[in-house]
């Protein structure tokens, strides 16, 4: 047994475990605590895969600003465990149904070693040439530049829409002073 | 940064110009008070007269070459097709401009992200005039859209308007959901979003053999028909339509329909050309039932703004022989398009010349003898409505007929037929309006309020849809030139 398999064995059985236990667990804090271990974990098992980069941004992105995101929600609505309360009903068994199909899937997925017979962009040789920060670069501001500057734009339109549904204009709050003041005379 | 450079950044130059004007009236906004606002407008006008230009003369220099200009690793293409598109869209952007400062005023709507939101969703549609790439299609639409349902919501906190915003945004986010995963089965089943690599793909060749190939059409087809709103994905349309502030229902009427057909028309053609056979038959039955739909909704609806909505879907269906015809039949779209923005932005207009703030013309009763209060009204309504319904001498009838003698050039009769027998049906609808207008009491004096922004936008609707009536030629001709 090699030492990259006993730290395998380690990191998997963290990452399942960490995600079981934020499932389960009544609070709504220590969830969001148990994430941030699960993404930890797996941005571990990217680094064995041999993918600094990738394990850069699962943290920076993941562990960083998406679960501030996660914690502020989780402050506003109070952590408190919210009650059990079933929206629609019978949704238990199919969310195992579907759970096992999707299950099953994924490993047919893998198990099949080419769908498509193509090869991806960032074949080996590409990576060994120019590394890996190097050719995600070229592929996303040289290839895919155009979608990439788009994505922006559309980011962009989306914080305006938050802006422009949520923010209330004075003479709103004016007019919504004004009755309160005329009932109380 | 010289490869930066290097990438062919002319083939998004109008998007370019406008999203440069949009965050310039995002920025402007800034400093001023709600009542200098206006000039945010004015400032919009000449974003949409600028990328116009730039458009005309892009066309002008495009027009001869024999191979298409692309750019950005044959993502973008710069074509006639897709630049008479492009016109299209600020024309309608222009109008639609003009439609909207005295409605926001009146209503305290008067916000820079109006204009900047317009100025957005049509930069969308400029790159969806041009896309050669699935991604580029995605994005393109999205980019429409999302500016689309914030604007569906501009009128909060009214009830019928945030109603709009979220059924438009929940919808469209369920059909965002089909499209992305249409593409990811067809670069499943290709190893490709390029549409030019999809074209020669082997699966495209023989579709019927590749269940995943077939699956992504299906998924797309779904989600650009939820978009053009073809039955019965067309659900939506008349809440929204009804719901949303007035200036940006007759923005959307006109122009996501036009943006919508574009992309189906680059889709289906540049990107599924040889899979035809499996597309064809099912995109023409669902024209007939989209027109059916349309039609019948629309007799039913006492509301003006849900009976256009429901007419727009009608026209939908109408539209969607001329994609079927192929070749001649893009020209067809495109002029009908334009007749039909121009006739839907002066109905539109009309309504909003019947707003005073608190009432608004919206039910049919409030119609009656609205001849005896305000001729030139009534009678500029009737002009759209008739051509609307497609009755000659009005531009109307001209588009349906080239729409229809499209069809039948290519062997869609049976689809033709149901089409002239739906504009039949539509008459009713649309001459009850004017029934209402000349021929019954007033029951009380309808709201009105004066605005030259207004009348000019009525101006150029009306006296283009009357020149294309007359003569219909002069804007064919100019187009296959």
């Amino acid at each position: 047994m090699s030492a990259q398999f006993v730290i395998f064995g380690l990191l998997a059985v963290t990452s399942v475990a960490t995600a079981l236990a934020m499932i389960f667990s009544r609070n709504a804090v220590h969830g969001v605590l148990f994430m941030v271990g699960n993404f930890a974990a797996v941005a571990l098992l990217y680094v064995l895969l041999g993918s600094p980069f990738l394990a850069a941004v699962q943290i920076l992105v993941y562990a960083g600003a998406i679960m501030v995101l996660f914690l502020f929600v989780v402050m506003l609505m109070g952590p408190e465990p919210a009650p059990l309360w079933e929206h629609i009903p019978g949704q238990r068994p199919l969310a195992l149904l579907f759970g096992l199909l999707l299950a099953a899937g994924l490993i047919a997925a893998v198990n099949v070693e080419e769908l498509t017979g193509v090869p991806g962009i960032m074949s080996q040789e590409v990576l060994e040439r120019l590394g890996q920060p190097t050719a995600l670069a070229q592929t996303l501001f040289e290839r895919y530049l155009l979608p990439f500057e788009v994505t922006s734009l559309l980011l962009l339109i989306g914080m305006i829409g938050a802006v422009v549904l949520a923010k209330r204009e004075k003479h709103e709050l004016q007019a919504e002073r004004a009755p309160r003041e005329g009932g109380a005379e | 940064m010289e490869r930066f450079l290097a990438q062919n950044w002319t083939v998004i130059q109008p998007a370019l110009f406008l999203v440069f004007t949009g965050l310039i009236v995002l920025l402007v906004d800034l400093w001023l008070k709600e009542e200098e606002r206006e000039w945010l407008a004015y400032f919009s006008l000449v974003g949409f007269g600028g990328a116009g230009v730039i458009v005309v003369r892009q066309w002008l220099a495009v027009r001869g070459l024999e191979t298409p200009i692309t750019g950005f690793g044959g993502m973008m293409v710069l074509d006639t097709l897709g630049l008479l598109f492009q016109m299209l869209f600020f024309l309608v952007g222009f109008l639609a401009v003009l439609l909207a400062p005295g409605y926001l005023t009146r209503r305290r709507l008067q916000r820079g992200e109006f204009y900047a939101l317009l100025l957005f969703s049509t930069a969308g549609m400029s790159l969806l005039a041009g896309a050669q790439d699935l991604i580029m299609l995605f994005l393109g639409i999205e980019v429409l859209s999302i500016p689309l349902y914030i604007l569906a919501g501009f009128a909060r906190p009214r009830l019928d308007s945030e109603e709009a915003s979220l059924k438009y945004f929940l919808l469209g986010a369920f059909a965002t959901g089909f499209l992305l995963y249409g593409t990811a089965l067809l670069y499943g089943a290709t190893g490709t979003t390029a549409f030019e690599a999809l074209r020669a793909s082997e699966a495209a060749a023989a579709p019927r053999e590749n269940v995943m190939f077939m699956a992504g059409i299906a998924l797309l087809l779904v989600g650009l028909g939820f978009k053009i709103s073809m039955a019965p994905f067309h659900q939506w349309t008349p809440d929204v339509y009804e719901g949303a502030p007035t200036p940006v229902t007759a923005f959307m009427v006109a122009a996501t329909k036009a943006g919508g057909m574009v992309a189906l028309i680059r889709l289906l053609y540049w990107g599924l050309g040889p899979a035809d056979d499996v597309w064809r038959p099912l995109l023409g039955v669902l024209a007939a039932v989209t027109m059916t739909w349309g039609n019948v909704g629309a007799l039913l609806q006492r509301n003006v703004k849900r009976m256009l909505a429901y007419s727009s879907i009608a026209h939908a269906g109408y539209l969607l022989i001329g994609v079927l015809s192929g070749g001649v039949g893009f020209v067809a779209v495109l002029v009908y398009l334009l007749i039909y923005a121009l006739t839907n932005l002066g109905a539109f207009g009309v309504i909003l010349l019947l707003e005073d703030g608190e009432r608004e013309a919206l039910d049919i009763e409030s119609y009656r003898g609205l001849a005896r209060f305000h001729p030139g009204a009534a009678l500029l309504m009737s002009v759209f409505l008739l051509s609307l319904a497609g009755f000659p001498p009005t531009a109307g009838f001209f588009g349906k007929f080239l729409l229809f003698t499209a069809g039948i050039s290519a062997g869609l009769t049976w689809l033709v037929v149901v089409a002239v027998l739906n504009s039949v049906l539509s008459v009713f609808y649309y001459a009850r309006v004017i029934v209402k207008m000349y021929m019954q009491e007033p029951v009380e004096t309808p709201a009105f309020s004066r605005s030259w922004l207004v009348a000019g936008a009525l101006a150029v609707a009306a006296v283009g849809v009357v020149l294309l009536g007359l003569y219909p030629t002069v804007v064919v001709r100019l187009i296959t030139a």
